[in-house]
């Protein structure tokens, strides 16, 4: 904000030189520990489970009773196991079929609720942005506070049209009301608009339609609005649970992010191997999409 | 020309709508007509099932909780975030210390809910390091508490919504703090204005606008903490971390289908005027 050193300031003299640099190193000491601080309580919450999900199962129990059967002794743990196996993790990718269908579950509603958000939201997004009128302003407001309603508001109509429709208890239960979720066509409106309409004018002019319009130019130069609604669209659906708890009964169609939490203690090993399965496709999206997060979010603080 | 333009606009929402009307408006609809009408037999009784609601002790310590939990995290998170912002807008290199922020947020609730549990349960994490801080200062013994079955859950939970959510946060006010003319900040300063006064009377007022749209997003990830809560407690968790997202849930599963409907009315009004009220009053600072 204030860089300081262009110029020195006018007439300040020594105090206001000694506040300048009292500032400075305050904020720096500042900055570090801000930096440390939420750092170790992001890195020590991976290590534990990858540390966890490296453990001989004996060695696990023995860290772990003691919190599980009400001991009166504390927990111990050890960052690098005593005697580190993949056992843990053979038994679940090799001898557990079921975790394998699991895993699907949640790739396939994923990336079903993604391409079809794709498919819906994307095309209003660009009607919303390039052909404004009255009635578009009305229809954006409408989808924004759909947006901002919480599951809980709308679980008892989702509940009632997926009956009538005979959905309840079947994966698309999850995915059609989520393809209609308002909040990627915000997003991506976001993206759409930071193209310049003359830009659009001289295309139209050169004889484009407006179908070619959309694809060769919408969505090449608007593609940071979809993408960060594709980013933040997995790492939310990755970690779906109120809709599948509450629409599906069949525990065979579970996503992950739901079943995860009923491995029992006795099986701590498998629960920390298949916690880091589940984190291995959210890291990886984070890390390849950051920019489009950030952007994301920064889209969805935008106002019309 | 406008005709054309209309029938695009048309071509390019209608889909969309089409889906939003069936699965959303429509059924919503539906569920206004019958938080007029008894669950059974469907008859017209009037605002009875509001009365019942409001006289529900579980539904005014729902809201009672709810609304203790909101008003508790978004200022606390408003505010944390708000001054890491300030301090990190300073630093050259952010892009690091905004992936650590922000990674709590691709973490899966499932996840992290076991490492809670080691961190909060009696014999867990927290209380190993509390005593062993008061060992070593000499000031208290042991520490047996458990956190997640007590009141002290609440405190989890709003501990547990501000490591997810301070991420986004502080890249919001980031933007905000980026968008600010430098121009303007440059002739404070040759103005004499100091530090404190230049945040006060030109960065605070330039943040409204962020401020507004942060509000609204911890509100709407504030209903999220719900999967924590249930996780770690279950579907009668503590007393003081009965939620309303727990209340719906539990008549859901019973099946009382009358009660919900009211509620759901309810809550969907309330925050309907909530957010009117809040865009109004942010279009009115715009001008």
């Amino acid at each position: 904000m204030f860089t300081g050193n262009k110029s020195a300031p006018h007439g300040g003299g020594i105090f206001r030189e000694y506040f300048a640099f009292s500032g400075k190193y305050l904020q720096k000491a500042g900055a570090v520990l801000l930096l440390l601080t939420p750092a170790l309580l992001v890195v020590l919450p991976i290590l534990l489970l990858l540390s966890g999900s490296l453990m001989d199962t004996l060695e696990l129990k023995g860290y772990l009773t003691t919190v599980f059967t009400d001991g009166t002794e504390f927990i111990k743990w050890k960052l690098l196991p005593d005697y580190p196996s993949f056992a843990n993790y053979e038994k679940l990718l090799f001898e557990t079929p079921q975790f394998f269908v699991l895993f699907w579950n949640s790739m396939k509603l994923v990336l079903c609720v993604l391409m079809g958000q794709l498919l819906m939201a994307v095309p209003a997004a660009w009607g919303f942005a390039v052909y404004q009128s009255r009635a578009g302003r009305v229809l954006f407001a409408l989808y924004v506070v759909l947006m901002l309603l919480p599951f809980q508001v709308t679980m008892l109509s989702s509940y009632l049209v997926l009956n009538k429709l005979s959905l309840l208890n079947s994966h698309q239960a999850i995915i059609l009301p989520a393809v209609f979720s308002t909040f990627p066509v915000f997003l991506s409106y976001g993206g759409f608009r930071g193209i310049p309409p003359q830009l659009l004018e001289a295309a139209r002019i050169d004889g484009a339609g407006e179908l070619m319009i959309f694809f060769r130019l919408g969505l090449p130069l608007g593609k940071s609005g979809l993408l960060s609604a594709m980013v933040l669209g997995f790492l939310e659906y990755w970690n779906l649970m109120e809709q599948p708890m509450a629409f599906l009964e069949d525990k065979a169609l579970w996503p992950l992010s739901l079943y995860l939490p009923e491995i029992t203690w006795g099986q701590a090993g498998f629960a920390f191997c298949a916690s880091v399965i589940t984190l291995i496709p959210a890291v990886f999206v984070f890390i390849l999409g950051q920019d489009y997060l950030e952007q994301g979010i920064i889209y969805s603080g935008l106002k019309e | 020309m406008l005709m054309k333009k209309r029938k695009y606009f048309y071509l390019f929402v209608t889909p969309g709508f089409v889906g939003i009307m069936i699965f959303v408006l429509l059924p919503f609809g539906d569920v206004v007509r019958r938080s007029f009408t008894t669950a059974v037999t469907g008859q017209f009784n009037g605002v009875k099932n509001y009365q019942t609601i409001f006289q529900n002790q579980a539904f005014v310590l729902a809201v009672r909780n709810t609304l203790k939990f909101t008003l508790v995290c978004i200022p606390l998170l408003v505010f944390l975030g708000f001054v890491t912002a300030l301090l990190l807008n300073n630093l050259k290199n952010k892009r690091w210390i905004k992936s650590i922020y922000l990674f709590p947020l691709a973490m899966p609730t499932a996840t992290i809910v076991m490492v809670w549990k080691m961190f909060f349960y009696k014999q867990g994490f927290f209380n190993l390091f509390l005593s062993r801080l008061g060992g070593w200062s000499g000031l208290w013994g042991e520490v047996h508490k458990d956190y997640l079955g007590t009141s002290a859950a609440f405190w989890v939970l709003v501990g547990s919504y501000i490591w997810k959510n301070m991420g986004y946060t502080v890249v919001l006010w980031l933007a905000g703090l980026m968008g600010i003319p430098k121009e303007l900040l440059e002739a404070a300063r040759v103005d004499g204005a100091g530090k404190w006064k230049s945040l006060w009377y030109i960065v605070l007022p330039s943040l409204k606008g962020s401020l507004y749209t942060i509000v609204i997003l911890s509100f709407l990830n504030s209903f999220k903490i719900y999967r924590e809560a249930y996780l770690t407690a279950g579907a009668y968790p503590d007393k003081s971390i009965y939620l309303l997202q727990h209340l719906f849930n539990n008549w859901f599963v019973n099946l009382e289908l009358d009660k919900m409907a009211a509620a759901a009315v309810c809550t969907g009004g309330v925050l309907l005027v909530a957010i009117l009220g809040l865009q109004r009053l942010w279009d009115k600072n715009e001008i």
